[in-house]
């Protein structure tokens, strides 16, 4: 009892004790908040890898895939039974998507993926992150009209009406350079029709020619293309000549749609293509390349693809595949998009067979896939499946790898090692958890937090010598205490067990507080992150490392318990010593001691 | 006076659970004359050791006090005094010699019997009072009986504890300053806080050194006093450590010390 009473009365009374127990409170807090931060990052990073990959993945390293995968599901179902709870069949290839993006190529290395449209979304958490409310609801890969993205604020007009507008000035711009390249032959022409009559050698031909255009005299030829110029005078001529260099600018900012109907006005007034010109064309020399493009796709609506009205085969590309994610003048994160859903790219990826050739076959840009996890956003493409195999020239039975999703419970490496059993690697068939094939990046993960936890716990116990010491001084200065409860036939334990439960209250208090202060950080730790901004001006959370917009964090009991029972046991093992000294003191000489 | 004394010594024996009597070998105190010696020192040597020097202090001392009565030890500072008062009451051990409380040895006993015989039999005054600081008078009385009983035996007779902590600081003359920290005593105070405290477990023997040494003449007294009733109505058995030939008087026996010997007068 008097231990008790004593142990409370020297805590009430010695207050600097409480300032040795701060650092236990500051480690505890830290650690604390460290689990529930990595704990959070693990489970978010966790649940998208989980969702993505399924559950248990059944892969084939041969170059024609798994060739008959009816029988193969069918024997799976067979091997797992109750246990499964969707399937689906995938095709996987390396691939390479190059973005024309301001005239210039950009080439990317992608992870192609043909998935089936019916199956995949039972086994995948796929279309939660795409970018169309629709497509999130259910898979689509056609261009939608417009509407991606409603709840992000920078992101570009995309969609049908996009490429609408896209399309007409880029045929625009493809009129105006044939405009201005028939300008140009045409001043050829007649500088070699002056030359000509100059020299007194003259053709009847060209002058004939030069007669079936408009009446052009030579004073008045120079202003034309000048004026032209103006706008395709950054317009680079590259074979294609689909660059337009001035319209992301204009379609990005409010008033793009002001601008492409003025455009198109002055397009009416200025194009070849409307009215007399179909005369000048056929009648001039062909100039090159991109009037033939020009030509062909204005001849038969039916049969060529008009890219107004017509989109390739649709493709989801992983966000960071077609933008940039950087921090403006103004310290802002803002995203900049090479590509948006409505443009076309051009993918590059091998054939099936045994001598594989590479198939360039071009996609529309149908939506984005942002599952915020760098790794896949960076290098996934999804496309449909039948098309897939299709343009690689694989029969449409041939797959490489099945997904499975299990019911929820099911024990994934029982699966794993029934289906392994089933499907011996012998067969160039390779089948894993998630877990296995993201083993490294969690091990890592796990591994951070271990080391992380060893040195805050080894912070816990610096604290524990504050307390060491803090506690000797307070032996020593009882030890008269000490002599009188001697001397009243106090045992040495007892004495002893003051000094422990004084350990014991303040590593109690310490740890509670300091849990109590974490958990309440952690609850706060976005507005923190926030305030500290403000203060500091320094970003503490950058979302253009990590990728969340605000810090994820997920707070284990269990974690906190052992972190508290932890340093509570380091604050009785600190004062463990200072209570050996009290119960071995002297009773006389701890009397005496003044 | 004895209407308070009298409730003391029934409720000594109500109070401290049976086990304590069996172990102290307790008996009823006889007020028979021919007093047997309580406590006794038989060829006592005591000596410290300083820097490899040894200063000897007990050199054969022999001691005896009578039981029920009062015994004076006197002596010059630096005699010893202390030293064998700390000896009698097992807080340290002799170089040679032994002392036998009762008829039984107690010297060599086991750390937690003599532990169980200072809580118990024994009731100690020092100089400087030695009260616990930072608790109450009431808790510094009622710390033998901590000590004791434990947590949940403590718990279990706590009323009784209290209630004879609180007659023993009525008998002292205390009960208006039951809940007042030492600090907030006078020597006085603090010294009759100390003898109810060692009075509170019902010893047989009551050690004090320098009871008044520290206190006025007539606070001293009333100290003595105090002691002196103590003695007459309850039989304890009192050895008292004293410089003042005059409160050495007042004593049954008196006991000088010098040169490490005892010389009985
Ligand atoms: N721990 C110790 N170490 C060394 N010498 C000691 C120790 N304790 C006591 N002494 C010595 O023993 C001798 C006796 O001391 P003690 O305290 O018993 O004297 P005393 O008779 O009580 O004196 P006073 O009347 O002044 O209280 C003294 O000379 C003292 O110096
Ligand atoms: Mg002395």
């Amino acid at each position: 009892m008097y231990r008790w009473l004593l142990c409370w009365r020297y805590l009430r009374t010695r207050y600097i004790a409480l300032a040795s127990v701060v650092s236990v409170m500051l480690g505890v807090a830290t650690l604390v908040i460290v689990n529930s931060v990595m704990d959070g990052f693990t489970a978010e990073m966790q649940q998208r890898m989980h969702g993505i990959l399924s559950d248990v993945i059944i892969e084939s390293h041969s170059a024609h895939g798994l060739p008959n995968y009816q029988d193969t599901v069918a024997k799976i179902r067979q091997v797992v039974g109750e246990e499964l709870a969707g399937i689906t069949t995938v095709v996987h290839v390396p691939a390479m998507v190059s973005i024309d993006h301001r005239g210039e190529t950009i080439t990317r290395q992608i992870n192609l993926i043909g998935i089936d449209i019916e199956s995949y979304a039972d086994v995948s958490d796929f279309s939660k992150y795409l970018l169309h409310p629709e497509n999130q609801k259910r898979i689509g890969f056609d261009l939608k009209e417009d509407g991606y993205a409603p709840d992000r604020p920078g992101f570009p007009e995309s969609g049908w009406k996009y490429r609408r507008l896209k399309a007409a000035a880029e045929k625009q711009l493809r009129a105006m350079q044939l405009a201005y390249e028939q300008e140009q032959e045409r001043n050829r022409l007649l500088r070699a029709a002056i030359e000509a009559s100059a020299s007194g050698s003259s053709s009847a031909n060209t002058a004939a020619e030069l007669s079936v255009g408009s009446p052009v005299t030579a004073s008045d030829l120079p202003p034309t293309p000048r004026d032209q110029a103006d706008g395709a005078a950054e317009a680079p001529h590259d074979g294609h000549g689909l660059a337009f260099p001035e319209l992301p600018a204009h379609l990005r900012s409010n008033d793009g749609d002001d601008a492409a109907p003025s455009g198109k006005s002055s397009s009416a007034t200025t194009s070849p293509r409307t009215g007399a010109t179909p005369g000048a064309e056929q009648s001039l020399p062909t100039p090159g390349p991109s009037v033939d493009a020009v030509a062909t796709l204005d001849s038969d609506q039916a049969k060529v693809f008009d890219p107004e009205v017509d989109q390739h085969e649709g493709i989801v590309l992983g966000i960071s595949i077609g933008s940039t994610r950087y921090r403006d003048a103004a310290g802002r994160v803002t995203d900049y998009y090479y590509v948006r859903p409505g443009d076309d790219v051009l993918v590059t990826f091998p054939s099936a067979g045994t001598s594989p050739r590479a198939i360039n076959e071009r996609f529309t840009v149908v939506d984005f896939y942002e599952s915020k996890m760098s790794e896949y956003d960076a290098t996934f493409a999804f496309v449909p499946l039948d098309k897939l195999q299709q343009y690689r020239g694989m029969s449409s039975d041939a797959v490489t790898s099945i997904q499975l999703k299990l019911r929820d419970g099911a024990d994934l490496n029982a699966v794993r090692d029934r289906l392994r059993a089933e499907f011996p690697l012998e067969l160039m068939v390779q089948v894993s958890t998630w877990r296995d094939l993201q083993g490294p990046l969690l091990a890592a993960v796990q591994m951070e937090t271990t080391i992380l936890n060893i040195l805050l716990f080894l912070i816990i116990a610096v604290a524990g010598f504050g307390i060491l010491a803090t506690f000797f001084m307070i032996v020593v200065e009882k030890t008269k205490d000490i002599g009188i409860l001697k001397s009243l036939g106090a045992s040495g334990s007892g004495v002893a067990s003051i000094f422990l439960g004084y350990g014991l209250l303040l590593g109690a208090f310490g740890a509670g507080v300091g849990a109590l202060a974490g958990l309440v950080f952690v609850a706060n730790i976005n507005t923190v992150a926030d305030m500290l901004e403000t203060i500091t001006g320094q970003e503490v959370f950058d979302p253009t490392v990590y990728y969340f917009e605000t810090i994820p964090t997920l707070v284990q009991p269990m974690t906190v318990v052992w972190v508290v029972v932890g340093a509570v046991l380091i604050a009785v093992m600190a004062s463990v010593l200072p209570a050996m000294r009290a119960a071995r003191m002297h009773p006389v000489e701890a009397l005496r001691y003044e | 006076m004895n209407s308070t004394a009298r409730p003391i010594q029934p409720r000594k024996r109500d109070a401290i659970p049976l086990r304590v009597v069996e172990a102290a070998g307790l008996q009823p105190a006889s007020p028979t004359p021919p007093a047997p010696a309580i406590l006794q020192a038989t060829d006592v040597y005591k000596s410290y050791r300083r820097n490899r020097h040894e200063v000897p202090v007990l050199r054969g001392c022999n001691f005896a006090a009578a039981s029920g009565k009062t015994t004076a030890i006197l002596g010059q500072s630096g005699s010893g005094k202390t030293t064998l008062l700390h000896l009698l009451g097992t807080l340290d051990a002799p170089d040679r010699g032994r002392i036998e409380f009762d008829g039984q040895r107690i010297d060599n006993l086991p750390r937690t019997a003599r532990d169980r015989f200072r809580n118990r039999q024994l009731g100690m005054i020092f100089q400087f009072y030695h009260l616990l600081p930072e608790i109450t008078a009431f808790q510094n009385v009622l710390l033998p009986m901590m000590i004791h009983a434990g947590f949940r035996g403590y718990l279990r007779h706590r009323r009784q504890y209290r209630q004879r902590a609180q007659e023993l600081l009525e008998r002292v003359g205390l009960l208006h300053r039951l809940h007042h920290k030492p600090r907030e005593l006078s020597g006085g105070e603090m010294q009759r806080v100390a003898i109810a405290r060692a009075l509170v477990a019902g010893p047989k023997l009551l050690l004090a050194d320098e009871p008044t040494g520290n206190l006025d003449r007539q606070t001293g007294q009333r100290i003595l006093d105090l002691l002196d009733d103590l003695n007459r109505e309850e039989g304890l058995t009192i050895v008292m450590v004293t410089h003042d030939e005059s409160i050495a008087q007042r004593c049954d026996a008196v006991v000088h010390l010098a040169d490490g010997k005892t010389v009985e007068v």
